[in-house]
């Protein structure tokens, strides 16, 4: 019988609107993502500057990128910037969302203002840093030296640039996260509190054994969401240091920027971002394992 | 006690969290000589930054663009994107299941593989230094997809039947009947993509060389990062204070729906 329906006019019907209101994004899907796939395969294994013909060269691309120690300096920047990033932004944004979750004054007020650096561009948060950061004249130091601190060279020393955006980065993003754990925290069934008391845990032990465990899943939300930013970081060090100093700020997609728009290396750059996406999606994978050991539902 | 400390730290935090934007305004209005301090106030406030600022690069004209092709690429997401989530939460037709697993892969597909083969699509294209070239990516996300579909699935079944027992077309009961019971879904994707499209700068540095077609962010990254603003420090913060005050408007008057559309959602523009 099913066989049959092919002929029943309303199944035609039916058909015929599910492809004809899927069809733009089949289009779209054809020319902006799977034809750009595809030819990022064949660049893969091209050297190629727009202008003069495409050259096939093999896996050379792959021997330069194993071999070239910028790609391994933007892998270790970045690494620098989630060791900073992850923890603060964790720490922060779960002791915000404490402080704000309980029946309280002027919530909504707290909430609204932590939340403005997430609205705002990212060039407009980096403009702003590069003066806190300065080295004589910024707030930050001056503000260090008000208090008999020595000045710290935040984007001057390239052991300390990249913390230093990754402390700008969680100032920006954390605001998401408070909201984030905030609403982990509401999910918590209040029995399991209830029942806590009844059997003598004091607060600390509850936040041990109930808060913190509860939260799992925020978190890996927040570490994963953290990490595809970390990699994903461009305009920050593109605006405050260039990548410098001592290439100590370069990110993933500055890199690859940089070698297809300032060097005009098409292979080399679409082989960086076939890599860094590799390692983008097992490095998420491996957290979500990690964090998340049984499933969750 | 308790709750005197705990509104001492969240103030603190507000500070920590508003004073930066405040000063920031408040240095763009002071003589260059004056930036610097921790204090917002001066007794020789002036919009020599402002007037300085948009004589030396096309702001009004960058705002423009920033609203063309953000408005665009919103309309076409909500359009289409709730189009394709209908279709997939609410017909049957073969295809379906591979058409949603696609979905699923482009959302979790990392931008950095398709940026430059993206960009090299323009190039053949023949679309470099447009407006078309600016939105082309953005016209569908993933994401609104999924969200649409998500929440179109929880539509009663009754309306649609209603619907089509009145002769309504597919179409029809998409924009008269799921959409007025779908305004959330609709709100949020709005938002998130106008937001993300707002401020997105690395996609316009790459497709757009000529001033006259800039989008706001990345006109005041180029007169920044490059020779014009002379590393004076109040035209910076004048053009970042006029960057930032758009979408501060519009937060403001949807503050609310902003920070529900992130919550719910978990991604960040």
């Amino acid at each position: 019988m099913r066989l049959f329906r092919i002929f029943h006019p309303r199944w035609r019907k039916r058909q015929r609107t599910g492809y004809w209101l899927t069809l733009p994004y089949v289009i779209f899907f054809g020319m902006f993502i799977a034809y750009p796939l595809i030819f990022s395969f064949i660049l893969l294994f091209h050297r190629w500057n727009v202008v003069t013909p495409m050259e096939w060269i093999g896996l050379k691309n792959f021997e330069r990128l194993l071999s070239d120690p910028l790609f391994f300096k933007a892998i270790w920047n970045t690494v620098k910037f989630l060791l900073v990033h992850i923890p603060l932004q964790n720490v922060v944004a779960l002791g915000f969302a404490l402080l704000l979750h309980s029946r309280m004054k002027f919530r909504g007020f707290f909430c609204a203002v932590y939340f403005l650096p997430v609205v705002v561009s990212g060039v407009v948060v980096a403009i702003l840093w590069q003066q806190l950061f300065a080295f004589d004249s910024g707030l930050l130091n001056r503000m260090l030296t008000a208090l008999g601190i020595r000045r710290i060279p935040w984007l001057v020393d390239p052991d300390i640039a990249m913390p230093s955006i990754a402390l700008m980065a969680t100032w920006k993003n954390v605001g998401i996260y408070i909201i984030l754990f905030l609403v982990g925290l509401q999910d918590i069934p209040h029995e399991l509190y209830e029942s806590a008391s009844l059997d003598g845990a004091t607060g600390a032990r509850q936040f041990f054994y109930i808060t913190l465990p509860m939260l799992r899943p925020t978190f890996v939300v927040v570490v994963v969401l953290s990490t595809i930013g970390g990699f994903s970081l461009f305009i920050e060090p593109y605006v405050l240091t260039g990548g410098g100093p001592m290439e100590s700020t370069l990110s993933a997609v500055l890199y690859i920027y940089n070698q297809a728009f300032y060097f005009n290396h098409m292979g080399y750059a679409a082989t960086l971002g076939f890599v860094f996406a590799l390692i983008i999606l097992g490095v998420a994978l491996l957290q979500r394992k990690i964090i998340e050991p049984e499933p969750m539902a | 006690m308790k709750s005197i400390i705990k509104y001492t730290m969240l103030g603190l935090g507000a500070l920590l969290f508003a004073y930066p934007f405040l000063w920031m305004v408040a240095s763009s209005l002071k003589p260059e000589a004056e930036i610097g301090g921790f204090g917002l106030w001066s007794s020789h406030f002036t919009t020599y930054n402002y007037e300085q600022v948009l004589t030396r690069i096309p702001l009004g004209r960058a705002f423009l663009n920033s609203i063309i092709v953000s408005v665009s690429s919103t309309l076409s997401v909500v359009v289409f994107g709730s189009m394709v989530g209908y279709a997939l939460a609410r017909l049957r037709f073969t295809g379906r299941g591979i058409l949603y697993a696609v979905v699923l892969f482009t959302m979790t597909l990392p931008f950095q593989v398709t940026l430059i083969p993206q960009y090299i699509l323009m190039v053949k294209l023949g679309i470099t230094d447009t407006y078309l070239a600016l939105v082309a990516p953005t016209l569908m996300t993933a994401f609104s997809i999924i969200l649409f579909r998500q929440f179109f699935l929880y539509v009663p079944q009754a309306f649609i039947d209603a619907a089509r027992i009145d002769g309504c077309s597919e179409l029809r009961i998409l924009y008269r009947v799921i959409w007025p019971l779908s305004r959330p879904v609709v709100i949020t994707v709005s938002i998130l993509t106008f937001m993300s499209s707002w401020n997105e700068v690395l996609w316009p540095l790459i497709v757009v060389r000529n001033r006259l077609l800039m989008t706001m962010p990345q006109l005041v990254t180029i007169f920044t990062i490059g020779g014009e603003a002379e590393s004076l420090l109040g035209l910076k913060l004048a053009a970042a204070t006029l960057l930032a005050l758009p979408i501060i408007i519009a937060y403001s008057f949807l503050q609310r729906y902003f920070i529900e559309s992130m919550a719910s959602t978990g991604i960040k523009g």
